[in-house]
């Protein structure tokens, strides 16, 4: 609050400084040491792809952001719907709690063959990779709030009469919504990890794509401005669950800091 | 008076046949009306027996009989309160002393329709508990004495019977303690409510109870049963009277020889 009274906020502006002074460290690393263009492009030659390249950059981020954000919905509602019915009954916990730890411990690049064969290069395994590696962080996260139920408060609802549908809807689930709008920063990183992927092994658009044919172009700063691109459709998507979850949660970091 | 709960030779134990015995050949029996103590060293069984009394738990022998019936499933007569106040965040004040409402049939049914009279009722209860004008904050906006008697409220929406209370008042300061206890004692008095309190505190069990129980150590049972006989209203003047402390201090001596026992 201080620096606010000097008429300037350090804390706020630190996020651009610091990217500003990176770029700038890299232009003047890139020039003083005159790297050549292929090893590591100048900010400002990627700059000048980006605006030469822009229609394809635009076209192939937006066949990106579409794969991302379709498969990143799937895993929302599928990773919500299953955490709740791991979190519901301890059986189905004990039974399905192995399989899910054996297939997220499957390397997601090494499903994309798998799908390609069932579905052909494109649109359709880009979001289904998307979705299958974003889906776990998220059944995980619900299921754990819906666990971690206090059981006083179990209690004294049960003791009224209570069923197990009536404390899963009053407690269980608003409980786990912080934990489930917290999985969603992480889940939409890794959809956007899986849609490249997917795109760079087997497709005809997106980034990954783009990035794929440039290189075998010897495009070096073409991969570069799909570097910047991905970077930057990256940080939004995470500032945009980042402020959602803020939003819808807000009761469980004031509680916390309350608590604290 | 007709006896509202009975315990009749209850054995219970967690974890099925060969689990740990908490307690065994457990009887006692309290008065519709009156406002019981139980009292006993640490981990003997206490909670356990308000959770066979509120049917949350069935023993494996013996038989609990709430309001004439035997109890087998959760008896939706009684309101609890626990140590912990455990009121739902994401819920203003008013809200958390509503949820009963949300689950026991008799009301559910109406609270849509009769929400106003409800949330009335609810106000009334705040205002009883010192906690008028305060429906609108988030528990984590109050403190927490403050919860704690929200916790009350919220067990005495529905209108008890019985109010089932387990330390309530353990993690509170003592000028606070003293205020609840009041409240409690008002409480008894104004709505003829059976209380049964669990509680490590021997003077809160003299001063609040008409009776109290000593439980022995683990297996529990009750090895002591006595009636507190001063006058009500009791003022907390009367805890620094020679004839409650005697009383306190002779129940501190069979808490010690039944720990001394284990
Ligand atoms: N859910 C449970 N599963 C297994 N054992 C339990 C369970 N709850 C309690 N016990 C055991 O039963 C015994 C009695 O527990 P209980 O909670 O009734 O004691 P208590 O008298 O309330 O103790 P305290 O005064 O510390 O609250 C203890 O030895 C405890 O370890
Ligand atoms: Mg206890």
């Amino acid at each position: 609050m201080s620096t606010a009274s000097k008429g300037f906020n350090w804390i706020k502006a630190a996020p651009w400084l610091y990217t500003a002074a990176l770029f700038i460290l890299w232009e003047g690393a890139a020039r003083g040491f005159n790297l050549p263009q292929y090893i590591l492009p100048a900010p400002t030659v990627i700059a000048q792809a980006i605006v030469q390249y822009w229609s394809a950059i635009w076209k192939n981020s937006l066949q990106t952001l579409y794969t991302t954000l379709a498969g990143f919905l799937l895993a929302v509602v599928g990773g919500l719907a299953l955490g709740i019915l791991v979190g519901w009954s301890r059986f189905i916990y004990a039974g399905l709690y192995p399989l899910m730890v054996g297939f997220n411990a499957i390397p997601k690049v090494a499903l994309v063959p798998v799908l390609v064969i069932w579905f052909g290069i494109g649109t359709v395994p880009a979001i289904l990779t998307a979705f299958l590696i974003a889906f776990f962080p998220i059944v995980v996260n619900v299921a754990t709030g819906l666990a971690t139920i206090e059981p006083e408060v179990e209690d004294v609802l049960r003791a009224l009469g209570a069923k197990k549908m009536d404390i899963m809807l009053k407690v269980g689930i608003p409980r786990s919504m912080p934990y489930f709008f917290g999985s969603l920063k992480v889940a939409i990183t890794l959809a956007f990890v899986g849609s490249v992927i997917s795109e760079t092994v087997a497709a005809n658009s997106g980034l990954g794509h783009m990035m794929l044919g440039a290189q075998s172009q010897f495009n070096v700063p073409l991969v570069f401005a799909g570097l910047v691109m991905l970077a930057i459709e990256g940080i939004v998507m995470y500032a945009i669950m980042a402020w959602i979850e803020m939003r819808m949660t807000g009761w469980a970091h004031r509680s916390q800091t309350m608590a604290a | 008076m007709q006896p509202l709960v009975t315990i009749d030779k209850v054995e219970m134990r967690y974890g099925g046949e060969d689990g740990l015995l908490a307690v065994r050949d457990l009887s006692l029996s309290v008065a519709k009306g009156e406002f019981a103590a139980v009292v006993g060293p640490s981990g003997c069984g206490k909670s356990t027996l308000m959770k066979l009394v509120t049917g949350l738990y069935i023993p494996q022998q013996g038989v609990v009989t709430v309001a004439g019936s035997r109890v087998t499933k959760p008896v939706s007569i009684v309101g609890m309160a626990f140590q912990n106040p455990t009121m739902l965040p994401w819920r203003t004040t008013l809200d958390n002393i509503l949820l009963p409402l949300e689950v026991v049939d008799r009301h559910r049914r109406r609270l849509r329709a009769n929400k106003a009279e409800y949330v009335a009722k609810a106000e009334a209860l705040l205002e009883t508990v010192g906690l008028k004008g305060f429906g609108q904050k988030f528990p984590w906006q109050l403190s927490g004495g403050m919860q704690q008697r929200a916790s009350l409220c919220r067990a005495l929406i529905h209108e008890p019977d019985l109010l089932m209370l387990d330390e309530p008042f353990g993690a509170l300061d003592s000028f606070t303690r003293e205020e609840l206890w009041c409240i409690i004692r008002d409480l008894h008095a104004a709505q003829g409510v059976t209380i049964v309190l669990v509680t490590h505190d021997l003077r809160e069990a003299v001063f609040l109870a008409d009776r109290i129980f000593v439980m022995s150590s683990r297996p529990g049972r009750i090895i002591e049963e006595r009636a507190i006989p001063f006058a009500r209203p009791r003022d907390l003047e009367i805890m620094y009277e020679p004839a409650f402390t005697d009383v306190v201090h002779e129940l501190r001596g069979s808490i010690a020889d039944a720990r001394k026992a284990a």
